[in-house]
């Protein structure tokens, strides 16, 4: 019953501190909220890329295109005015049959575009050459050869998309979401429950506490229970933000994220215990978070671990994020069962073990039993 | 004879090079308070953490109600109060009282009636469903006092309780000590308020890690052929020196 009071009296202390409860429940929504708009705006940036010489033609088909837009300059002074002004983000010139385009490159987003934009364009009008010679050819072959050629469709044949996960305005966010929601319940466990044992250790309440009879474990697992609780509400809160309001979708079953979320809430509250054992103040503790948390974000599949040196993947296997962000990504964005992410759970079961076996252990240091 | 409650016998300890405990031996029987009596810095502390187990001693022997610590079930039997008030300020004094009285064991039934008595002898009824962080320096060191009482422990052990205690508490407290005294209970109080000695049955006087006397307040007076406690120290201090 010892470990059923310390629940109580930790959730307590949490529900009466303000501050900490906003920066667990409402921090991670609003910094959801704001990625969510800035990679929805960096989906739709615009060029406008200033010619000089160029084609009628050329510049309506450049138009067609989506987010570029064709200002036609008179000299080649003008052009590279504007570029500089900023007025366009690339010029385009013809001179003796040939393109010379210079991009600001201000913007590696923006450059791509215009490059893309460019390239489709020219072979488009390179093919419509071809096609004119094509037909004048055609034209002085007897008539007969002409006949026996097949009947070509005249209809394009038409793209249609088809999208497993989401839709076509599917950004990178929602790649990054089940990451993302993973790392926030790592972040805020980790930095309020260590920054708890903290002042449980400094105020010399924890010393005090082990005067009495109270078994080290029983402290450990309060602790993982009222903080287990705390990861379950975050995350309730946290996907049925991103589902209802940021219109991010969860294919896989909520119990499975839950699942998910809690354990590795449950290792981040003991990285942190064990983490605030090193620590001599508050201060000590914020010095942790660029070595402890900081990788695991690097790590957990942001950027594909695949492409990364040996030595860079053995980093991340050590990484809890790694099994949690992994798992997180299959249940969301691939509908994978309990069984598909059974590998990963066991992983983040392990790392709790071991952390919180160190951490009754660790307790040694203010009674031996 | 009374029941030997607590017994050092040749204590040692050190933090690194430091010595910090000396050969330091005493006891402490039931329905008795030992004063543990010296400038900060004597080593007061450290020998009530090697008692309890808290610091682990370099050498000698230390038995605790005649077993050898640290035993986790003992300290269902000891109170302790700590030198400085290991509180949670987020939690009213009753939740604090509360929450300490689960950790001690004391059935759930028991519980209001022990803070009622508790709250009672350090005078807070009034300001018991305040919390904790609006508290005054005496008032928190009066909360740290109740929640050493609380499970009627035959073991209490103060460690300094009346720094920051105005006079007229401070007498109340030493009163209610004398009366848990009488009832049985085992009483180990460290001070460096001299005049405090001449309520207890027996001072320890320690100096640098060693004990230089042990004996009644009277007794140690009359040895030293001098009218108070404060000069007894001033005057065994003079003869090491
Ligand atoms: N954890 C510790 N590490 C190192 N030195 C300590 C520690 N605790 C106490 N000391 C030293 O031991 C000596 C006695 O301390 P203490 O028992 O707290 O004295 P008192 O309670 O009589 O004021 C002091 O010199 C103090 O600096
Ligand atoms: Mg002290």
């Amino acid at each position: 019953m010892r470990i059923w009071a310390i629940t109580k009296r930790v959730l307590k202390q949490l529900l009466r501190d303000k501050r900490t409860l906003a920066l667990m429940f409402i921090a991670p929504l609003v910094v959801l909220a704001l990625m969510s708009y800035i990679f929805s705006v960096n989906m739709t940036s615009n060029v406008t890329i200033g010619t000089v010489g160029v084609s009628q033609t050329l510049q309506k088909d450049l138009n067609k295109v989506q987010h570029v837009k064709v200002k036609a300059y008179s000299s080649k002074q003008k052009a590279q005015t504007a570029l500089k002004n900023e007025q366009v983000d690339s010029t385009l010139e013809k001179r003796h049959n040939n393109f010379y385009a210079t991009y600001a490159n201000t913007d590696s987003s923006k450059t791509k575009l215009a490059k893309t934009a460019l390239q489709t364009v020219l072979k488009q009008e390179k093919m419509n050459g071809l096609i004119q010679q094509f037909k004048q050819v055609q034209q002085k072959l007897p008539a007969t050869a002409a006949q026996q050629q097949p009947k070509t469709k005249q209809t394009t044949p038409k793209i249609h998309n088809d999208y497993r996960y989401g839709n076509g305005n599917s950004t990178f966010f929602a790649k990054l979401m089940p990451i993302l929601m993973g790392f926030f319940v790592f972040f805020f466990v980790f930095l309020i429950s260590g920054m708890a044992l903290l002042s449980e250790r400094t105020s010399g309440t924890l010393e005090r506490l082990l005067v009495t009879p109270v078994r080290r474990s029983d402290i450990i697992y309060g602790y993982m229970l009222s903080y287990g609780l705390i990861a379950v509400i975050q995350t309730l809160l946290i996907v049925i933000f991103t589902v209802t309001v940021l219109n991010v979708q969860v294919l896989g079953s909520l119990w499975l994220v839950l699942l998910i979320t809690i354990l590795l809430a449950l290792v981040a509250l003991s990285l942190g215990i064990f983490t605030s054992t090193f620590a001599k103040s508050e201060f000590q503790m914020i010095q942790f978070i660029p070595i402890i948390v900081i990788p695991q974000i690097f790590f957990s599949g942001i950027i594909p671990l695949e492409s990364m040196a040996n030595w860079a993947q053995w980093l991340a296997d050590v990484l809890p994020m790694k099994y949690a962000a992994d798992a997180l990504t299959a249940v969301i964005m691939k509908d994978a069962t309990f069984t598909q992410i059974a590998g990963d759970l066991l992983a983040l079961l392990i790392f709790i073990i071991v952390l919180t076996a160190g951490n009754i252990w660790g307790l040694r240091r203010y009674r031996k039993v | 004879m009374a029941k030997r409650i607590v017994q050092l016998q040749h204590v040692h300890k050190k933090f690194g090079t430091h010595t910090v405990l000396e050969d330091v031996s005493f006891n402490l029987d039931q329905g008795e308070i030992v004063g543990l009596i010296g400038p900060s810095g004597a080593g007061k502390s450290t020998i009530i953490k090697v008692t309890l187990g808290m610091e682990k001693a370099d050498g000698g022997q230390i038995t605790v109600f005649g077993e050898q610590m640290p035993q986790r079930q003992l300290l269902k039997k000891i109170g302790y109060m700590a030198q400085n008030d290991a509180l949670y300020d987020s939690l009213t004094a009753y939740e604090n009282l509360e929450f300490f009285a689960q950790m001690k064991g004391v059935s759930a039934k028991e519980i209001p009636a022990q803070i009622d008595h508790a709250a009672k002898i350090v005078d807070l009824k009034n300001q018991i469903k305040q919390r904790v962080g609006s508290y005054s320096g005496g008032m928190r060191r009066r909360l740290s006092l109740a929640i050493a009482l609380l499970g009627n422990p035959p073991l209490i052990v103060l460690d300094e309780p009346t720094v920051g205690i105005d006079p007229a508490l401070r007498r109340q407290i030493w009163h209610e000590l004398s009366r848990l005294r009488d009832d049985g209970h085992a009483i180990l109080v460290t001070t460096h308020v001299m005049d405090e000695a001449e309520l207890t049955d027996r001072v320890a006087l320690l100096l640098d890690g060693k004990l230089i006397a042990n004996d009644k307040p009277k007794i140690l007076e009359k040895q030293y052929q001098v009218a108070n406690i404060e000069e007894v120290f001033l005057k065994a201090e003079g003869d090491l020196a």
